[in-house]
């Protein structure tokens, strides 16, 4: 069985980012990048079904710019066989991505395709779901816990109410949550041998597929900051304050 | 122009998240139907229709759609869909689930987490952990929006007496099945729609504690529990309670943050409470730049005091 996982080039979750002046977006100049954290995850349990005997080949696949290139070769670092990389100048919408990924999974015949359950930088939590609607495949999202079993994958989801187990035929697309694994860290060796590891590159065109956006960005400010507030010096002093001075609390 | 609103529900209630989307739809402007999915769902129909300025209920009932699992509902709204401008949903993870598939299956990209109706087509949502918020225009002619409930007022289910139409539910396509949940019982308030949080961090250091220090003063306030990843990761609260980018999104009158250090991933779950606590032994702890009050203390000296105070 062949696992597909896509993998994002995001800004770093530790950065702080800086919203433009100018409105116009955010200023990812100089500014640390790395792979998708949910993208991680995703990566870690194709190897891990790999490593289990489940899997014979994870490829790795990325819609970004050419920088794009590093998030693959840390995938392939950490055990990913193989890397697609589809080069694009701009930002790609979930659907456009869904589409170009759709086609790969139609050249690829992957059984199985795990991705992140969002984004770090547009908090879209659509691929995966767009995916699965265009393959006509079963989903799971939100997977903690995956078991593969013959023609079926018995996933438990995060919910709001807590957790839900599903079963899912193969082929499915799972997206991973945070509490799915423990990603691993690649080690200097595997690193090294993750640069003759073979990475393909494309253009949407080779797929036919047309990214235009759909939604018009019409501006990017910084939310709303807050009043800096005060310290107290008890719990006494806390609760005078909560009740007389914020009028959140009676009695 | 007309609305076709996904609700969300058990089966045998209706959520608050459906009124605060409702507050969205109307905002959006024009004649809102309410879908109500499930099976034995007839009371939470009979719920919806009471509420004001509502066309219709559309009550789909079958085995299928007891659990709302993504490819049922998803191919029963888009067998809807050819009468709505916009569908509409929640953010909960049902919203989250089945929205994203229905736009794909209408070949429209969706808008997620909008916390703003700027008009009919034009929406703000929070970006990057909710440190940029971006104003989009949706150029496709359908419109499929999930809506982050904690910016909406929830509307009031009184006065009105909207019909309810039964219609019949679409083939399951028979790719998933539903095993069991295993959903946390509590007689505490929903984080979603809570007054009062009282959220504990990796501070608490045991399952044990956390039940010893951060429940008691949670039920004397009538509160909801939340957590940070950090506290959930350690198995000292259960999924669900988890506050943040990843988690939920909650806007209290009252967020009390225990022992929770600020990352920026927990901050964009609960920045926009109206009143934010932090109690926190580092005084450098970054969650104080968000605290309209900030108690440098150990929580295990501070938590059971004020639990005794109230
Ligand atoms: C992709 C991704 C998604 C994430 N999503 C979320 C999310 O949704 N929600 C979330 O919360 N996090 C999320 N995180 C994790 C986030 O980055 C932080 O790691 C996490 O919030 C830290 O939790 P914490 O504050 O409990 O722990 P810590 O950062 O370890 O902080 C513990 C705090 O407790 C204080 N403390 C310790 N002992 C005491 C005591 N006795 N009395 C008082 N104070 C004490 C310390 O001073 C410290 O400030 C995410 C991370 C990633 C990478």
């Amino acid at each position: 069985m062949k696992v597909l996982v896509p993998v994002k080039r995001v800004v770093d979750f530790n950065v702080k980012i800086r919203v433009k002046a100018d409105g116009t977006g955010v200023d990812l100049s100089n500014v640390k990048m790395s792979m998708n954290p949910f993208d991680e995850i995703a990566v870690e349990e194709a190897i891990r079904l790999k490593e289990a005997g489940k899997a014979e080949e994870v490829v790795v696949v990325s819609i970004g710019p050419a920088q794009a290139q590093e998030t693959l070769r840390t995938a392939l670092a950490m055990g990913a066989d193989r890397a697609i990389l589809i080069k694009v100048e701009d930002m790609v919408e979930p659907l456009a991505v869904a589409k170009l990924l759709k086609a790969v999974a139609d050249a690829e015949g992957p059984r199985l395709v795990v991705l992140g359950k969002q984004a770090i930088d547009d908090d879209a939590n659509q691929t995966g779901q767009m995916l699965s609607a265009l393959l006509g495949w079963s989903q799971a999202t939100f997977a903690s816990a995956v078991a593969l079993e013959g023609d079926k994958a018995r996933v438990t989801r995060e919910v709001d109410g807590g957790l839900q187990v599903i079963e899912v035929a193969l082929p499915a697309i799972v997206t991973a949550d945070l509490r799915l694994n423990e990603p691993r860290y690649a080690s200097l060796p595997n690193i090294m041998k993750a640069k003759k590891k073979p990475l393909e590159e494309k253009t949407p065109a080779d797929y036919g597929v047309n990214v235009d956006a759909r939604l018009k960005v019409l501006k990017t400010e910084e939310p709303g900051t807050r009043k800096a507030g005060v310290k107290v010096a008890s719990v006494a002093e806390l609760l005078d304050k909560l009740k007389n001075e914020a009028g959140v609390l009676q009695f | 122009m007309a609305i076709l609103l996904f609700a969300e529900h058990d089966n045998a209630a209706l959520s608050d998240q459906t009124a605060r989307t409702l507050t969205a739809a109307r905002r959006i402007g024009g004649e809102i139907d309410i879908l109500v999915a499930g099976k034995g769902a007839a009371a939470v129909a009979q719920a919806a229709s009471a509420f004001q300025g509502v066309r219709k209920i559309l009550l789909a009932e079958a085995d299928a759609l007891e659990h709302r699992l993504a490819e049922p509902a998803a191919a029963l709204i888009v067998s809807l869909a050819g009468d709505y401008d916009t569908v509409i949903a929640p953010a909960t993870t049902t919203g989250k689930n089945v929205l994203p598939r229905v736009a794909a299956l209408l070949d429209v990209m969706q808008v997620s987490e909008i916390v703003e109706v700027v008009s009919a087509d034009t929406f703000k949502r929070p970006i990057y952990a909710g440190n940029a918020i971006q104003t989009v225009q949706a150029t496709d002619g359908k419109k499929v929006i999930t809506v982050r409930t904690s910016g909406f007022e929830a509307a009031q289910a009184e006065g009105g007496s909207a019909p309810v139409e039964t219609i019949g539910a679409t083939a399951d396509p028979r790719l998933s099945g539903f095993v069991e949940n295993r959903l946390s019982e509590s007689e505490r308030p929903e984080l979603a729609s809570a007054r009062i949080i009282v959220s504990g961090g990796r501070a608490l250091g045991s399952e044990e504690r956390f039940r010893q220090v951060i429940l008691p003063v949670a039920d004397k306030l009538g509160a909801a529990v939340g957590a940070s990843r950090a506290a959930v990761d350690a198995g000292y609260a259960p999924n669900d309670w988890q506050v943040g980018q990843t988690g939920k999104v909650v806007a209290p009158e009252l967020y009390v943050a225990c022992g929770i250090s600020g990352a920026i991933q927990h901050l964009a779950g609960m920045k926009d409470s109206k009143v934010i606590v932090a109690i926190n032994k580092d005084e450098d702890a970054p969650i104080f730049q968000v605290a309209d009050y900030g108690l440098v203390a150990d929580i295990f000296d501070a938590l059971p005091e004020l639990e005794r105070a109230l």
